[in-house]
């Protein structure tokens, strides 16, 4: 249960009647009510997620509720973003949302953040907060909140929507998986289209928003059981709702056993950074040993030294027994590690052996004259010598 | 482990990918494991391989795949085999919100 103190949270006669249908409910009733307005949320995003959430936080009684955005309200938007209206166009959105929440319920604390969520702001923004309901539009933002609020140890509330599909998490609890357990990496840029180029059916924000909202009240009154450590998927052309399983993976690289992001980074960079995946592929020959042949000089008892160039994700999925794991893209800081003895055999692989094969010659280049390629890599090795070791 | 190789097993495609499969949501492919699975549908559908394997033939991180309600990446990755009533679903990372203007910092 999340930890709010209702100490000294009283509710006037005047809120007492507006919320009588929540006191009627022994899940809520007084101390309920109570929670809910002494709790805090903040919104990222006052758009097509943020209307419902705002509309319906403000509504159940939420004491303080955050806006951050820095949009203006324009005509494509009142398709699905229900908090504006055809006079607000041109507004800003956070003029036109406190208008609107303050119209529904004037109990409501709002903090108005008329600013972009950046890696600067966003640990003292996050911390200021119960909760956070994410409801951005790009992965940047996506993962810096995620980030922003597992180092703050805030739980967020996530949705997202593209064209007919919701999914629908709850992430950042204590025992819980965070967004990276879920997708460690963001996809390159251009590869997915944001919904200004796919396309949103209107109402869809208004339903995943609304479920997103639902979560959040249940959270602050601790009951029911919460999206933790599942992934709700919406396909609102189909109807149907399917829930499944994220684990907490102990090796995220933000709330694993052993994190190596423990600050805040460049998201912009960190997004599209990944796109500088396709290398262009040696024209070279590149000295090559089969698997068969691996085997056979290791029976032997030949002093190799096999280096496995992949993730470390990878190497916890499958391995051959590597000397060391040196990934391809840091080879050129850890070449001290190897460096020992450089006229050794090394015999170099990663999972097909396209990675591996840039690897020998990188380290060709740089005096391991002996470096060669193990041809079709763990896949190889998997489909001719152990066919225990997993493929993936 | 499905015993005959007539044996289909449904996979769910997300409404992104839809696009590359002539708008279908179920396609039936046929496979004893998971990656025969995943290498009859790129069969079916050649324009979807990219978006699924990067230049390796590794499975993108922002695509996840799951058996039923769980992430083969827990059970045994692509090697995972499938039964009867089995259900594959392709789950993608998807950003949208708030669409409009999209946050460039």
């Amino acid at each position: 249960m999340i930890s709010i103190s209702t100490t000294g949270v009283e509710l006037s006669s005047k809120e007492l009647r507006r919320y009588q249908r929540h006191l009627t409910l022994p899940e809520v009733g007084i101390v309920g009510q109570k929670r809910l307005k002494a709790a805090s949320v903040l919104l990222v995003g006052v758009g097509g997620l943020g209307s419902p959430l705002a509309l319906y936080l403000a509504a159940a009684g939420v004491g303080r509720l955050g806006l951050i955005d820095f949009d203006v309200v324009e005509e494509s938007n009142l398709q699905r973003q229900v908090l504006h209206g055809v006079k607000d166009v041109g507004r800003s959105k956070l003029a036109s949302a406190s208008e609107r929440i303050r119209d529904i319920n004037e109990y409501v604390t709002l903090d108005l953040h008329d600013t972009r969520l950046t890696s600067e702001n966003a640990i003292d923004l996050i911390s200021d907060y119960d909760l956070v309901a994410d409801g951005t539009d790009n992965f940047p933002t996506r993962f810096l909140v995620n980030d922003a609020c597992v180092f703050t140890g805030t739980p967020n509330v996530y949705a997202s929507i593209f064209r007919f599909d919701g999914q629908l998490s709850v992430f950042g609890m204590p025992d819980g998986p965070c967004y990276r357990c879920l997708y460690p990496e963001p996809p390159p840029p251009g590869l997915v289209p944001s919904c200004a180029e796919g396309g949103v059916l209107g109402v869809l924000p208004g339903l995943v928003g609304t479920l997103q909202a639902t979560e959040v009240i249940k959270l602050i009154l601790g009951i029911g059981d919460a999206l933790i450590g599942k992934l709700l998927l919406i396909d609102a052309l189909s109807t149907t709702f399917r829930t499944l399983t994220v684990r907490k993976d102990e090796n995220c690289p933000v709330c694993g056993e052993h994190p190596t992001i423990t600050s805040l980074i460049d998201y912009e960079v960190f997004c599209g950074f990944s796109t500088a995946r396709t290398v262009e592929r040696e024209e070279q020959p590149v000295p090559e040993m089969t698997v068969w042949e691996l085997r056979a000089r290791r029976d032997l008892g030949d002093a190799l030294f096999v280096l496995d160039v992949r993730k470390p994700f990878e190497a916890e999925i499958a391995g051959l027994g590597a000397d060391q794991l040196i990934p391809v893209e840091e080879l050129a800081d850890r070449l001290d590690e190897i460096r020992i003895n450089p006229d050794r055999e090394f015999v170099v692989h990663c999972r097909t052996g396209v990675r591996s094969a840039r690897a020998v010659m990188y380290l060709i280049e740089r005096g391991f004259t002996r470096a060669v390629n193990l041809r079709g890599g763990i896949q190889a090795w998997s489909e001719d010598i152990d066919p225990t070791v997993l493929k993936y | 482990m499905k015993t005959s190789e007539y044996t289909r097993t449904p996979i769910h495609i997300p409404a992104p990918l839809r696009s590359y499969t002539g708008g279908r949501s179920t396609i039936e492919v046929k496979g004893g494991s998971v990656g025969e699975a995943l290498e009859d549908l790129t069969h079916q559908f050649p324009a979807l391989k990219q978006h699924l394997f990067d230049e390796e033939g590794i499975l993108r991180l922002f695509v996840n795949i799951y058996l039923n309600d769980e992430d083969i990446r827990y059970l045994r990755h692509t090697s995972t085999e499938l039964s009867a009533e089995d259900e594959l679903s392709i789950v993608p990372s998807i950003a949208g919100g708030c669409p409009g203007n999209p946050t460039i910092f």
